[in-house]
């Protein structure tokens, strides 16, 4: 089967990478790219697991395909710290036990991310609401909830 | 030693350090099964049955043979046909012919989604492409899903050399029903009518999954000498090294197990599915293969939990005590026997001191897929029922909810059931925690309701191995057989980092594979901080012993002379010499000339797990239009017995509560009339998101087990226990009907309003 040559830039470094046309965006990343921090849950967009953004916007990578990436600028987990500086999402993440087997956390590490880009202030309903595609079936969400918050708080300067 | 005393003495068990594995797993470093690669390792996929209940009449792989990049191509002829053995590796017993039969189908399948083929090829496409290339020649038989139906006279029957177990006279037909279980104290007939009042009722639950986020995933090599690694993640990688070597006819020695992060399993990954056939495509291919579930097959291949039937009649006099109890349960078991309706019968009533108990259990198989241990396994289920008819007795009685449950409390010597006597519990204390919380008293509005419930589990203790290592630089590794799978590197460095007296930063817990550390039974039963941390613990006991022989070798004095004080190496009093203390840096400095590395290993089968308790309030709300229950406030107490991790182990409760909440309100296999899951995917079976909830409050009670070193009780099953039947409960409260089955869908909720029955 033939490839596609795919161009993108990938947490602010250029990457290129072949792609057959039925290949998702999350299995280039994790077999071609080699960055396996994004995680398969279900490959039918409804775990979250899988969650990158691509040119801004908050996507699962399990329903897009490689070759639709061409030119798009992508950011994963592996891009959410600032070398050995974690992003404040993360610390409040280990300091609130909002993760026990961890398996999701990527998923909701870059989707409260995308949250708090659009809204620096959210109420715990809109954390909720904006975190209802991604599962978590160990903690029952009370802890990544707190620790979203309080990362928005912190990050406000609050 | 035991470290119970005084909990201010402690400076790190209590505390909530960042756990040690932290960094890795926010940051996406962290490798789980499907993240783990080989170079020049081969795709492999399973055929899976399209049927029920089917004859395999041929399967025929020549066509898939012959594509260019397949490598190989296997059935259950390129597996051992294994005899019947009865196998305790897991959570629970099993079988180790019918777990061969459940990895790879031989003669039938047995439900939809049953292993019939499996190819390694050099891509996905062509692994694809080979599987449509099997043909398999079926004759198709009449399935049965439902347990009674399955249990009935006439029933299609799945195995016909299996009879009834625990029936006298041993039966002459074949029968769906693998075993018959009766448990009972006093006399039922007797305690009856020495009743005033009676409640009853017949609770009907649904299959539900574990449903963990990452599906089961390994990779598997095997060299023409026969020797084997697997790399996978699982509740326990000694397990995995097991059921491989019985069910591949190998030798334990010939097979390492190299346990990978796990994202989640909850009991469903104390079994092998995939790592009996990556061995067996690598052995064929001689090339490293990779084996990944799709969401769809964890759906259809891997074991729910059991739905069930539970029949429940109690009696109490008119002062509330309970004299009386009697339950009957049927259990689906899947396509093979072994549900956990014995611990569903054991922990019915274990929360009370009832003198006349009877209680009939039911294993019965069926056309699904075979059941895993999840949670606590049988318990919620018998619960479910048990906690809603002492809400109906204490309604009939107008009693307090709680007030009837502290009256028939089970306490330090209430013998069970089955025969066990309770030690120190915390059951009594979890009940004064309960009444006393505000949640309990807090007005409730329009359409609102209230429920409380509570639980038990026996939690385990069993085999596991640690091993302390004092390094060059006096900083120290702990190397465990447990995986895992929600904070235990952290309870078990803190543990050891406790006993030292040194800070916790200094530990590092590393999970050690199947050749680095002794046998470790399975991250399960809730065993891992009591008895994993029990094995810590003597090992760090051992390794001060050994600091202490170090610190009396380089001061000339006798070992009996030397204490161990906040991380140092002091002189026991004036007598034994005007020493300066020596930091465990300074005596790792001087190991070489001391007697060489400074280390121990403990191997432990721990005895004596501290029985659980919980009990939890909840508030629902429901729309009368829709039929729609939403929770409005829960409150989850549980007696922990020391909380090693505070904040681990309300994780622990939090993540529980809502598992139960999603078996009460969502969660269901769903089957065609052709016996086919309908909902095998997380669109249509439906878990908990964030948005359905609200913050779930954990109160931590600490009734200490003496027999562990730091009182620990296992805290992660207990949580399943209570949520179905105190959000009956409520939903009871709320709209003044009880509901008999779950979930309690939207759907049904409104029709019971229609109707005025549930």
């Amino acid at each position: 089967m033939s490839k596609t040559h795919v161009t993108t830039t990938i947490n602010g470094e250029p990457a290129e990478f072949l792609a057959e046309a039925g290949l998702t965006l999350l299995d280039a990343l994790r077999d071609e790219v080699g960055l396996t921090g994004t995680k398969e849950g279900c490959g039918s967009g409804d775990c979250g697991a899988c969650s990158v953004i691509v040119d801004g916007r908050l996507v699962c990578s399990c329903l897009m395909l490689a070759v639709e990436a061409e030119g798009s600028t992508i950011e994963t987990i592996e891009g959410v710290a600032t070398g050995d500086t974690l992003h404040p999402l993360q610390r409040k993440f280990i300091e609130y036990a909002a993760l026990q087997c961890g398996f999701c956390t990527p998923g909701f590490l870059v989707a409260a991310k995308s949250l708090l880009e659009k809204n620096n202030n959210p109420t715990e309903t809109e954390v909720r609401f904006w975190l209802a595609g991604n599962l978590c079936r160990c903690t029952g969400y009370d802890k990544i909830v707190r620790a979203v918050m309080d990362a928005a708080a912190e990050m406000r300067g609050a | 030693m035991t470290y119970i005393g005084n909990k201010s003495d402690l400076r790190v068990v209590g505390t909530r350090p960042d756990r040690p594995d932290g960094v890795d797993k926010v940051t996406g470093r962290a490798i789980y099964g499907a993240d783990f690669r080989l170079a020049g390792q081969l795709v492999g996929r399973i055929l899976r049955s399209p049927h029920a209940h089917a004859k395999i009449i041929k399967i025929d792989t020549s066509k898939a043979r012959a594509l260019p990049g397949v490598k190989a191509v296997m059935t259950a002829q390129d597996m051992p046909n294994i005899t019947s053995e009865e196998s305790f590796v897991g959570e629970g017993p099993t079988n180790f012919r019918d777990q061969s039969l459940n990895v790879m189908a031989r003669d039938k399948v047995l439900y939809e989604g049953h292993a019939v083929a499996a190819v390694a090829a050099m891509s996905p496409s062509i692994a694809e492409a080979a599987l449509a290339l099997i043909e398999v020649t079926y004759e198709v038989l009449p399935h049965v899903i439902d347990v009674e139906e399955a249990m009935a006279p006439g029933a299609p029957i799945l195995d016909e050399t299996l009879f009834t177990a625990g029936v006298d006279p041993k039966p002459t037909t074949p029968s769906n029903i693998a075993k018959k279980i009766i448990l009972k104290s006093g006399d039922i007939d007797a305690g009856f009518a020495k009743a005033d009042i009676i409640a009853e009722g017949r609770y009907v639950t649904a299959a539900v999954h574990q449903a963990y986020i990452e599906p089961h995933a390994c990779v598997a090599t095997i060299g023409a000498d026969g020797q084997a690694t697997v790399y996978a993640s699982s509740q326990g990688h000694f397990m995995i090294r097991a059921f491989c070597a019985k069910l591949l006819g190998m030798e334990i020695s010939n097979i390492r197990v190299i346990p990978l992060e796990i994202g989640g399993g909850f009991g469903g990954k104390t079994i092998v599915y995939l790592e009996p056939v990556a061995l067996t495509l690598s052995k064929m291919a001689g090339k490293p293969v990779k084996l990944v579930m799709t969401r769809e097959e964890v759906f259809r291949a891997s074991g729910p939990t059991s739905g069930a039937v539970v029949e429940v009649k109690m009696g109490a006099m008119k002062d509330g005590t309970i004299v009386a109890a009697q339950a009957v349960l049927k259990y689906q078991a899947g396509a093979f026997p072994g549900s956990p309706v014995q611990p569903g019968l054991m922990c019915a009533f274990a929360m009370y001191d009832i003198p006349n108990v009877h209680l009939t259990g039911y294993d019965v198989i069926s056309n699904r897929a075979k059941v895993a241990a999840y949670r606590a396994p049988g318990a919620p289920i018998s619960s479910y029922a048990a906690e809603q008819v002492v809400d109906d007795l204490a309604r009939q009685l107008g009693m307090d909810a709680i007030t009837i449950r502290e009256k028939n409390a089970a306490k330090a010597g209430t013998k069970t059931v089955y025969g066990v006597t309770f030690p120190e519990i915390g059951y009594e204390a979890v009940l004064a925690a309960a009444k006393s919380h505000a949640h309990w008293k807090a007005p409730l509005g329009k359409n609102q309701g209230r429920g409380i419930a509570t639980g038990f589990w026996f939690n385990i203790g069993g085999e596991s191995s640690a091993s302390v290592f004092v390094n060059e630089d006096g900083s120290v590794s702990v190397v465990s057989g447990s995986p895992d799978i929600g904070g235990s590197r952290a309870s078990m460095a803190m543990m050891a980092a406790e006993v030292l007296g040194i800070p916790v930063a200094n530990v590092r817990p590393i999970i050690g594979d199947t050749a680095s550390i002794g046998f470790t039974n399975v991250t399960g039963g809730s065993r891992v901080t009591y008895a994993t941390g029990m094995a810590t613990v003597q090992a760090t006991e051992k390794v001060i012993e050994q600091l202490k022989q170090r610190a009396a070798m380089i001061w000339d004095i006798s070992p009996d002379a030397v204490d161990w004080k906040d991380g140092q190496a002091v002189p026991a009093g004036a007598n034994a010499g005007g020493f300066d203390p020596l930091s465990l840096a300074a005596i790792a400095a001087k190991a070489g000339k001391t007697g060489g590395p400074i280390g121990s290993e403990v191997s432990v089968n721990a005895q004596g797990a501290g029985p659980g308790f919980g009990a939890h309030i909840c508030d629902v709300e429901v729309d009368r239009e829709t039929g729609q229950t939403t929770i409005l406030r829960y409150t989850a107490i549980q007696d922990v017995g020391r909380a090693i991790h505070p904040s681990y182990v309300e994780g622990q409760i939090q993540g529980g509560a809502v598992q139960g909440i999603g078996w009460a309100l969502n969660e269901e296999y769903i089957y065609d009339a052709k016996g086919k899951m309908d909902n095998a995917g997380f669109l249509d079976y439906r878990v908990p998101v964030a948005s359905d909830l609200p913050m779930i409050e954990a109160v931590l009670v600490e009734v200490p087990n003496t027999r562990h070193p730091f009182g620990v009780r296992g805290v992660g099953e207990v949580p399943i226990v209570p949520p179905m039947a105190a959000i009956g409960n409520a939903v009871r409260d709320a709209i003044g009907i009880r509901m008999h089955s779950l979930p309690m869908s939207p759907p049904k909720v409104r029709k019971a309003l229609d109707s005025g029955q549930g």
